[in-house]
């Protein structure tokens, strides 16, 4: 899961990281309270998560409350790059002397934490990774004995950071290092990482994700999650449990197993059609699990038809038969509905469909043939 | 032959008195799979429809020389159940979890990486021999014995794949699930190199999907490093940036990880990649010279 600016900061503010004070807002008469408490001079940053906020328009200072409030108002319901502004940042500006990048990342390659340093921030990172590699330290850390603080100065000796902000950075690297491990991060990262005037190392922006599978132990992940989930469908999916990512076709698929619902809508594009969205109901799908999932298929009302792809394994197709039967009652749709189902009583699984189910649905074979009736049949909806 | 299970593996299942240890337990031992032993803490002195159950894994190895672990303990508890069964000593480990945080598997998997065991999964279905022995949640019924190797990232996909090979005819040596998560113990060189030692494996069939390097790597490895031919299927082209599908290791992020940048790093490696899973079955015929 990305965490909005806003969320990261609460987080390092609670890890010790400096942040600048700021406060949320979803309002403009609330980004001119927020602007009242944190100090004159103020950023208004929208809260998106898509680079480019700056050139777009969506970070703008304001000198006073009252215009803290005109900045809000413009900059809030703003669309960045396909992403509507709905929330902004309103924090304290900050004397910038110099501009720095930090980060820890879960390098999966490496099968490491990697940390990386530059004197070079407030800038694409990837750029000065290419331009100019010397500029950006970079260091592997063994997981079993963690970050150390001999580690950290070697990053800011290497990276070049300069004296009066070393000892600012060597603490805050560390410190983002522990929050990393704490908050099961795949991403920890500052750019820019600044020294102010007045001689502070402060994190000016911060983008942090985390990984889904550690929610059990992080409870309050599940309220920055409410924030973080925009799309009806994929909000709806989430309270019930069902893996789905939408996407903008009009073949809705529902499938069992990753892998499995990946190679689908791979094969509905072939077959010259748009799949819908991403749906797996899970490796051992039960009648509820499909139950589910088709209500939440269809809440989208871009679908035109369904394909269903099963491989039972653990699953059972006489089960997901008897699932589809039971939503297609309760939900009462018209929308045609392929069929594909293989494995574990298959056969069974079939019969009960030919035997009991309304005149949309049409049990199809193969993967391949069941994909081609799905395209051909959204196409002919339209 | 065929590689990682077979005739001589005596398995160890934890977790083996809950619902899914024992359904699968028993179901790998009417495949044919010597299951010698069961573990769950405080359950010791019982027995699984004959399995006997142990408190410990070291217990269990003691006393039945089991020689690989299958995990089936839920993900709050399934780290401290790995670091169990690499203490052990067996051969092979297969964690069939799902939903380890990446944090604890990257402690695992380093300190595994310092022995000579042998980590497969989590969130794997495990591995089979066709005819011989499984260790794991694979439908049986889908694999006839043959000579084409499978590995593979996703359950499904690979039960897929598997029965449209079937329909040209062609078994398989061994299949491995090595599992969808960001951070899994045996990467696709590391079975890929299995194979090629393997004299009963002809063919391998690598099936992929979006996110991390691993299938970049394995286009390297096979072009430098193996004599056996492969042909393979990368699943997500569809997939858009940024989101997660499903597996935990199947997200792109930023501008690597695609399906199309795999397919190119493999067709470069004169790797042939199957456009769908039939066409698969296809390549993999033809590589037998069938």
């Amino acid at each position: 899961m990305d965490l909005f600016e806003y969320q990261g900061k609460q987080l390092f503010a609670q890890h010790g990281i400096p942040v600048p004070d700021g406060e949320p807002a979803t309002t403009p008469e609330g980004a001119r309270g927020a602007a009242e408490r944190v100090g004159d001079r103020v950023v208004v940053k929208a809260q998106v998560q898509v680079g480019g906020r700056g050139k777009a328009g969506g970070i703008k200072l304001a000198e006073s409350p009252s215009e803290a409030q005109a900045r809000a108002e413009e900059i809030l319901g703003m669309d960045i790059r396909g992403h509507l502004v709905r929330r902004v940042w309103v924090e304290r500006a900050s004397e910038i002397e110099r501009e720095y990048y930090a980060s820890v990342t879960f390098d999966r390659g490496a099968k490491r934490p990697l940390v990386m340093l530059s004197s070079r921030g407030g800038v694409d990172i990837e750029e000065v990774a290419a331009n100019d590699p010397d500029a950006l330290a970079r260091l592997h850390v063994d997981p079993l004995t963690g970050f150390q603080p001999h580690q950290a100065r070697w990053l800011a000796f290497h990276a070049g950071i300069h004296t009066e902000a070393m000892k600012g950075v060597v603490r805050v690297l560390g410190q983002l290092y522990d929050a990393f491990i704490e908050l099961d991060a795949m991403l920890m990262e500052i750019n820019p990482l600044i020294l102010t005037t007045a001689g502070e190392v402060i994190a000016l922006d911060a983008k942090v994700t985390v990984d889904n599978n550690a929610f059990y132990r992080h409870p309050r992940f599940a309220e920055l999650r409410e924030a973080t989930t925009e799309d009806p469908q994929e909000r709806m999916a989430e309270e019930r449990g069902v893996t789905y990512v939408k996407l903008d076709g009009d073949v809705g698929i529902l499938g069992n197993g990753a892998g499995l619902v990946m190679s689908t809508l791979d094969v509905v594009a072939l077959a010259g059609g748009r799949p819908a969205n991403f749906l797996d109901a899970g490796g051992g799908s039960k009648a509820d699990d499909v139950v589910t999932a088709l209500e939440v298929l269809l809440s989208d009302d871009k679908v035109k038809s369904l394909l269903v792809n099963i491989f039972g394994g653990i699953t059972r197709c006489d089960e997901v038969a008897e699932g589809l039967l039971t939503a297609l009652e309760e939900l009462d749709t018209t929308l045609p509905i392929v069929v594909r189902l293989d494995g574990t009583n298959d056969e069974e699984g079939r019969r009960i469909l030919a035997e009991r189910a309304p005149p949309n649905v049409v049990v199809e074979a193969t993967m391949l043939s069941a994909a081609e009736r799905a395209v051909q049949l959204a196409k002919e909806a339209t | 032959m065929s590689i990682l299970v077979g005739a001589g593996t005596k398995l160890v299942v934890q977790g083996i008195t809950g619902r899914e240890g024992a359904f699968h337990a028993t179901r790998n031992r009417e495949y044919g799979t010597d299951v010698v032993a069961g573990v769950t803490p405080g359950k010791g002195g019982q027995a699984v429809d004959g399995i006997p159950v142990f408190n410990t894994v070291a217990d269990a190895v003691d006393a039945t020389g089991a020689n690989a672990a299958m995990v089936f303990v839920p993900p709050h508890f399934a780290t401290d159940a790995l670091y169990e069964a690499l203490d052990s000593g067996v051969d092979l480990v297969v964690c069939i979890t799902e939903g380890i945080p990446a944090h604890d598997m990257l402690r695992v998997y380093t300190h595994a990486a310092r022995g000579d065991q042998r980590l497969v999964g989590p969130n794997c279905p495990g591995v089979i021999t066709p005819g011989v022995a499984t260790v794991g949640i694979m439908p049986t019924q889908v694999f006839t014995p043959g000579r084409v190797g499978v590995v593979s990232r996703s359950g499904t996909l690979t039960y897929q794949i598997s029965k449209e090979l079937a329909q040209v005819g062609i078994g398989q040596s061994t299949v491995v699930g090595i599992g969808g998560d960001t951070v899994v113990g045996s990467s696709f060189i590391d079975i890929l190199g299995l194979f090629e030692d393997d004299p009963d494996t002809d063919v391998a069939v690598m099936v992929g999907e979006i996110g991390g390097a691993e299938e970049e790597k394995a286009a390297e490895y096979i072009a430098e490093s193996m004599s056996t031919p492969v042909v393979a299927y990368i699943a997500g082209f569809q997939a858009p940036p940024g989101k997660q599908m499903g597996h935990a290791g199947a997200i792109i992020t930023g501008s690597s990880g695609t399906a199309q940048a795999k397919k190119d790093a493999l067709e470069t490696k004169g790797v042939r990649v199957g456009t769908n899973p039939t066409e698969v079955a296809e390549l993999a015929r033809e590589a037998l010279g069938g």
